[in-house]
C-alpha cells in the first residue's frame, strides 16, 4: 500500500509533464455486458465528480433484460455521466469519452448514435487474442472498422491488469476503469477511495479493500501509460449539495412529506424508489406494503388515507392504467391520495426501461366518467422531492387525488441539487379525531370552492358510510338529479379553486420572440439548453416549463400571445405533417400541445420524440430551428 | 370516548353504563334487500355484536365492496367504506395498518370475494390483519339481477347460464383453509341465527383474520336453492367442541346432526370443509398463534417531526456533496 499512499504527490508532477486539456464540459460513457459492473462504475464516477463540485447529469444506459447475452450489441449497460464547470441540468447529446468492456457492447452505442464523431475510446483488448478465433476476429473487424470511421481507439488491457489482483477480473473491472476515469478527469483519489467504500458500504471490509485496490490501480496505470488528462474545473460553491436520482428524491420526498404508509407493486422503472423506501421508512414509523397486485396497492393506500393520513401508491404505466376504477373512486368520495407515475414507454408492456412522457393524458382524463384530479410533473431530480410534499399538501388540501409524473429518464439519472433543509410544515396534520360538529355534513361542499371538511373514523358524531356512488352532502346515495350534478360541480370547483392559488410560471428568456417552447416533466434540461444555445446566437426563442398540468396555472394564454409562434416539446407521440396521409384535419397532437389547443384556441405545434431516450438539446435545437426557419 | 381522569371507578361505571348503546344505536335507515334475504341476518347479528361487546359505533368500520351484501355499511351507524366492487379486502388492510385503534369489519359476497376480488381474498387470509370477514355467500349475483357466480352449484340456470352453469361451484372454505397463514375459518348459514350470532362473537376476539363464509338464501333468485337443507335440517352438522363452541338445547332440538370437531386440526378440518352436504356449521379452523402481517410490519420508531428531520439528516449526509474545495 506505500505506492498507493504515495501516488498523490506523484500526481502533480506526473500531471504536469502531461498535457492537461482543460474543458467546460465532457460527457464519458461506461459500458460493459450487463453484471460487469459498469453502472456501478459510472454512478460512482459521477457521485465523485458531483463531490469535487462539478455539475453533473448521469443516465443510466439500461438493457430491457437482466441477463442479455454477453457481448451483444443489444445488451450495452452502463451509464453516461456529463459533467460540467457549471450546473448541468441534462444528458446532453453525443459522448466524448468511453470506455467499452467489450467490442460489440461499443457497437451498439455506436449505432445508437451516441458517441460524438471522432470521440476517444478506452477498450479493453483481451478480445484480440481470445482463443475463439470468432471473437478475435469479430473484434479485430471492429477495431478496424471504428478506426477507419475516425474514432480514437486505445486499447487498454484492463483484465490482464485486473487478473494480476484479483482472479475474477469480472468482478473488479469496474473499480479499475473508475480508477482510470478518476486519474484522466483530475479527481482526488482519497476521495475517489471514500466513494468506493460509500458504494459497497453494505459489503464486507475485505471486499472494499479489494476494490480499492482495483481502484487505485486502474488510477496508477492510466497516470503511468495514458497521455489523456482533462480538467473540468469545479465551480466553488458554498451552497450545500446533495447528490441523488430521481427515485432516491421521491422516496426522501415521501418521507419529508409526513406520509406514513406507502403500498406498492413492483414494476419498472419506479420500483427503486419503493426499494429505497423500505430501507429507509421504519426509521420514522413508515411502512411499505408490497401488495399482491396494482390495484391492492391503489385501495390500499386509499384504506389507509380514509382512516389516517393521506397514503402514498408509486408505480409505472401498466400500473396506473390498473390502478384507474381505485382513483375514480378516491376522487368521488375525495379521499386524499398521492398516486406517483413514473412513467416509461407504452402502450402495453411498451418500453419498460426507456424513457417516454405518454402518461399525460390518461392522469388528467383516466378512470370513467368526470374524475378531475391534480396533476403535477417533476422537471429535475431536486423537483422529485419537492413535488411529493407539494402532491401530499394539496392532496389534504382539496381531499383528492394528485398524480405526481415522473419518468425513466428522472427515475435513475443523478443530479446535484441544493441540500434541502427541512421544515417542519412540510409534515401532515396529525389526524382530525375531535367531536365533528353537530349538523356538519361530510359533504358540506363550500359553495365557492367545492372543499368540504373530512370525516375521518374515530370522530365521535361523524359516522357516515363513504360510498363511490354518487351521493349528496350527507353521503348517502344520491337518487335524484340535483343531487348527482351538486357533487359533480363541488369536486370540479376544487381544482379551479386550486388554480386560484397557483402562480403563472416563469418564461426563460425574454417574454417576447419569434417563438415559444412550452415543456413539461424531464424534458426541462435539454429544452432550456437548447433555447440558450439558440439566443446565445441571436435567437428570439424562450421557453416554459409547466409543473402543474391540472390545472394549467393562471397567465398561460397571456404568455403566449407575447410569441410569434408556440410549440410543445414532449416525449410521447405526434402525427408528423410531413406524413402524406397527415394534414391538420386528422394529425395527433402531442399531449401537453393537445391540451393547450383545446383550452385556450391557440395554434400549437408540437415536436416530439419516442426513441425511448432522454431527449438531447442538439434535437431540441435543430428542431426549435426548423420551426423558426420555417422548414 | 371515555375520559379516566378525576372520576371515581364507580362514576366511570357508570358512565360506561351510560355510554353503552341499545341495538338502535347502532342501526340506520330501512335495509334495502328483499324480504327474506340472508343479509337481513347478517345485520341484526352484526348489530347485536357491536350491542354486546360495547364496542363505540365511531371507533367502528364497516368496509364492504360491491354487490346486495355490500350495501351492509349503509345500515350500520358507525363509519362505513362501500367501495369499488371486489377491493373490500384491500380497502380494509389499509384501515387496519393505518389505525390499530378500529374495529374492522368486512362485508363482501361471493362475486365480490371470490371471482373479481380473488386476488385479494387469497392474500388477505395470508396477511392476517386482525378484522372480521364475513362473506355473503349465495352462490348468485343478485344485484346485477341473477348470473352464475364462482359458487353457484353445477346446473344453475342463470342469465348468463340460460342451460345450466357448466362448472362445478368453487368451495370456498377448502380453497381458504389451503392458504399458508389462514388462522381463522368458520361457516354459518343465515337460517340458523344463534349459530351466526356465536361464529360472529368468536370471530371478533379472533386475534387475526377470522373468515365466515355465511351461507345464505336469495329468495329472488335463488328461492329452491337451501331447500334440502331446510327441509331435512339432519343434512346440517353442527360442530362443536371444548375449546370452540357449544350448542345450546334447544339449537341441539332443531338440529340433530352434530360433530364434535377440534378446531386446531387442520387435516380435519379440511375434510370437513370438503362436504357441502352434510352442510358444517360452525368454527372449522382456529389458531390464534398465527403472526399478523399488521403487527410484524410497523416499525417500532415513531413518526415525529423529530425523527423525520433525523432520517433525512442522516440520508443528506451520505449523498452530500463536499463543494468545490477538496476538504483533505
Amino acid at each position: 500500500m506505500s505506492t498507493v499512499q504515495s501516488t498523490r504527490s506523484e500526481l502533480s508532477a506526473e500531471v504536469g509533464e502531461r498535457q492537461v486539456v482543460t474543458l467546460t464540459e465532457h460527457v464519458v460513457e461506461i459500458i460493459s455486458d450487463s453484471g460487469e459492473g459498469a453502472q456501478r462504475c459510472g454512478q460512482s464516477f459521477g457521485a465523485i465528480a458531483a463531490r469535487t463540485g462539478n455539475g453533473v447529469w448521469t443516465v443510466e444506459i439500461i438493457p430491457a433484460e437482466i441477463q442479455p447475452p454477453a457481448r451483444s450489441v443489444a445488451g450495452a449497460s452502463g451509464n453516461r455521466v456529463r459533467l460540467g464547470s457549471g450546473p448541468i441540468t441534462n444528458g446532453g447529446d453525443e459522448a466524448d469519452l468511453v470506455v467499452a468492456f467489450n467490442e460489440q457492447v461499443l457497437l451498439g452505442r455506436v449505432h445508437a448514435r451516441e458517441l460524438k464523431p471522432g470521440c476517444t475510446i478506452l477498450l479493453e483488448d483481451m478480445w484480440r487474442e481470445h482463443r475463439d478465433p470468432r471473437i478475435a476476429a469479430s473484434y479485430a473487424e471492429t477495431y478496424d472498422l471504428l478506426v477507419a470511421a475516425g474514432y480514437r481507439i486505445i486499447e487498454v488491457p484492463m483484465e490482464r491488469e485486473c487478473r494480476t489482483l484479483v482472479s475474477d477480473a469480472r468482478r473488479g473491472k469496474n473499480m479499475y476503469a473508475l480508477g482510470m476515469l478518476c486519474a484522466i478527469y483530475q479527481f482526488d483519489l482519497g476521495l475517489a477511495r471514500e466513494q468506493v467504500a460509500l458504494t459497497f458500504r453494505k459489503k464486507t471490509q475485505a471486499l472494499i479493500d479489494t476494490n480499492v485496490t482495483l481502484l487505485t490501480a486502474g488510477y496508477e496505470w492510466a497516470l503511468a501509460n495514458l497521455d489523456l488528462a482533462f480538467h473540468v474545473p469545479a465551480a466553488p460553491t458554498d451552497q450545500r449539495q446533495v447528490v441523488t436520482n430521481g427515485n432516491t428524491a421521491l422516496a426522501l420526498g415521501v418521507v419529508a412529506s409526513g406520509m406514513e404508509i406507502c403500498s406498492m407493486y413492483p414494476i419498472t422503472p419506479a420500483t427503486s424508489a419503493s426499494h429505497y423506501l423500505s430501507e429507509i421508512f421504519p426509521k420514522v414509523g413508515g411502512v411499505v406494503h408490497q401488495a399482491e397486485d396494482e390495484i391492492a396497492a391503489a385501495t390500499f393506500a386509499i384504506g389507509a388515507s380514509y382512516a389516517g393520513k393521506c397514503a402514498v401508491t408509486i408505480t409505472s404505466g401498466p400500473g396506473y392504467s390498473l390502478k384507474q376504477e381505485a382513483i375514480g373512486l378516491a376522487v368521488m368520495a375525495e379521499i386524499p391520495l398521492v398516486v406517483v407515475n413514473v412513467q416509461r414507454g407504452g402502450p402495453s408492456t411498451g418500453q419498460p426501461t426507456k424513457v417516454e412522457q405518454g402518461d399525460l393524458l390518461t392522469s388528467i382524463f383516466g378512470s370513467h366518467g368526470d374524475a378531475p384530479k391534480v396533476v403535477i410533473a417533476a422537471s429535475s431530480i431536486e423537483d422529485c422531492f419537492y413535488s411529493i410534499i407539494t402532491a401530499r399538501r394539496i392532496a389534504e388540501t382539496f381531499n383528492t387525488v394528485v398524480v405526481v409524473l415522473s419518468d425513466a429518464s428522472l427515475a435513475t439519472a443523478q443530479q446535484p441539487y441544493p441540500r434541502p433543509e427541512f421544515d417542519p410544515a412540510w409534515l401532515a396534520p396529525p389526524v382530525d379525531q375531535s367531536h365533528v360538529p353537530d349538523g356538519l355534513q361530510p359533504y358540506a361542499w363550500d359553495e365557492t370552492t367545492g372543499l368540504s371538511r373530512r370525516f375521518t373514523p374515530g370522530q365521535p358524531g361523524g359516522m357516515y358510510t363513504l360510498t363511490g356512488l354518487a351521493h349528496d352532502t350527507s353521503g348517502s346515495v344520491a337518487y335524484d338529479p340535483d343531487a348527482n350534478e351538486q357533487g359533480l360541480h363541488a369536486r370540479s370547483l376544487k381544482l379551479a379553486a386550486l388554480q386560484k392559488t397557483l402562480r403563472p410560471p416563469r418564461v426563460h428568456g425574454d417574454e417576447s420572440g419569434d417563438l415559444l417552447v412550452i415543456g413539461w416533466g424531464g424534458t426541462r434540461g435539454a429544452i432550456e439548453e437548447a433555447v440558450d444555445r439558440l439566443r446565445a446566437e441571436g435567437r428570439e426563442v424562450s421557453s416554459l416549463h409547466l409543473r402543474f398540468l391540472n390545472p394549467l396555472p393562471p397567465g398561460l394564454k397571456e404568455i403566449m400571445a407575447g410569441f410569434d409562434q408556440v410549440m410543445t416539446v414532449e416525449a410521447n407521440w405526434s402525427d408528423r405533417l410531413d406524413d402524406p396521409i397527415i394534414d391538420e384535419t386528422n394529425r395527433r397532437y402531442s399531449a401537453l400541445a393537445m391540451l393547450l389547443r383545446s383550452r385556450y384556441l391557440v395554434d400549437v405545434d408540437t415536436w416530439s420524440e419516442v426513441g425511448g431516450q432522454p431527449i438531447k438539446p442538439g434535437r431540441v435545437q435543430r428542431a426549435i430551428l426548423r420551426k423558426l426557419d420555417g422548414r | 370516548m371515555i375520559d379516566l381522569t378525576h372520576r371515581s371507578a364507580a362514576e366511570c361505571l357508570l358512565r360506561l353504563h351510560d355510554e353503552r348503546l341499545e341495538i338502535e344505536g347502532f342501526q340506520k335507515g330501512v335495509p334495502r334487500w328483499c324480504a327474506g334475504c340472508g343479509d337481513n341476518a347478517v345485520l341484526t347479528a352484526a348489530q347485536r355484536l357491536l350491542r354486546d361487546e360495547g364496542l363505540r359505533p365511531e371507533k367502528t368500520v364497516f368496509v364492504s365492496g360491491i354487490g346486495c351484501s355490500s350495501r351492509f355499511p349503509h345500515y350500520m351507524n358507525t363509519y362505513g367504506f362501500h367501495g369499488i366492487h371486489g377491493r373490500a379486502l384491500p380497502v380494509a388492510e389499509g384501515i387496519r395498518l393505518a389505525r390499530p385503534d378500529l374495529n374492522v369489519f368486512v362485508n363482501t359476497g361471493d362475486g365480490d370475494s371470490f371471482s373479481i376480488g380473488a386476488a385479494h381474498w387469497i392474500h388477505a387470509i395470508r396477511y392476517n390483519m386482525r378484522m372480521v370477514v364475513m362473506v355473503h355467500d349465495n352462490q348468485i349475483y343478485g344485484l346485477t339481477k341473477k348470473q352464475a357466480s364462482p359458487t353457484s352449484p353445477r346446473g344453475t340456470r342463470s342469465n348468463t347460464t340460460p342451460r345450466g352453469s357448466y362448472l362445478e361451484g368453487l368451495n370456498p372454505l377448502t380453497v381458504t383453509l389451503g392458504v399458508q397463514n389462514v388462522s381463522f375459518v368458520a361457516q354459518a348459514a343465515d337460517w340458523i341465527p344463534e349459530m351466526l350470532y356465536e361464529i360472529l362473537q368468536a370471530a371478533f376476539h379472533h386475534d387475526g383474520l377470522a373468515f365466515i363464509r355465511i351461507v345464505q338464501r336469495c329468495p329472488e333468485w335463488m328461492p329452491d336453492n337451501f331447500d334440502p337443507w331446510l327441509h331435512d335440517p339432519s343434512r346440517v352438522q353442527l360442530l362443536h367442541h371444548p375449546s370452540s363452541l357449544s350448542i345450546s338445547s334447544s339449537l341441539a332440538s332443531l338440529f340433530p346432526n352434530h360433530l364434535e370437531h377440534d378446531p386446531s386440526d387442520i387435516h380435519r378440518a379440511r375434510e370437513i370443509a370438503s362436504s357441502s352436504d352434510p352442510l358444517p356449521v360452525g368454527i372449522l379452523y382456529h389458531d390464534p398463534t398465527v403472526p399478523r402481517y399488521d403487527e410484524i410490519i410497523r416499525s417500532e420508531a415513531t413518526h415525529s417531526s423529530a425523527s423525520v428531520r433525523r432520517l433525512l439528516d442522516a440520508e443528506f449526509d451520505k449523498v452530500a456533496v463536499t463543494g468545490g474545495e477538496l476538504d483533505d
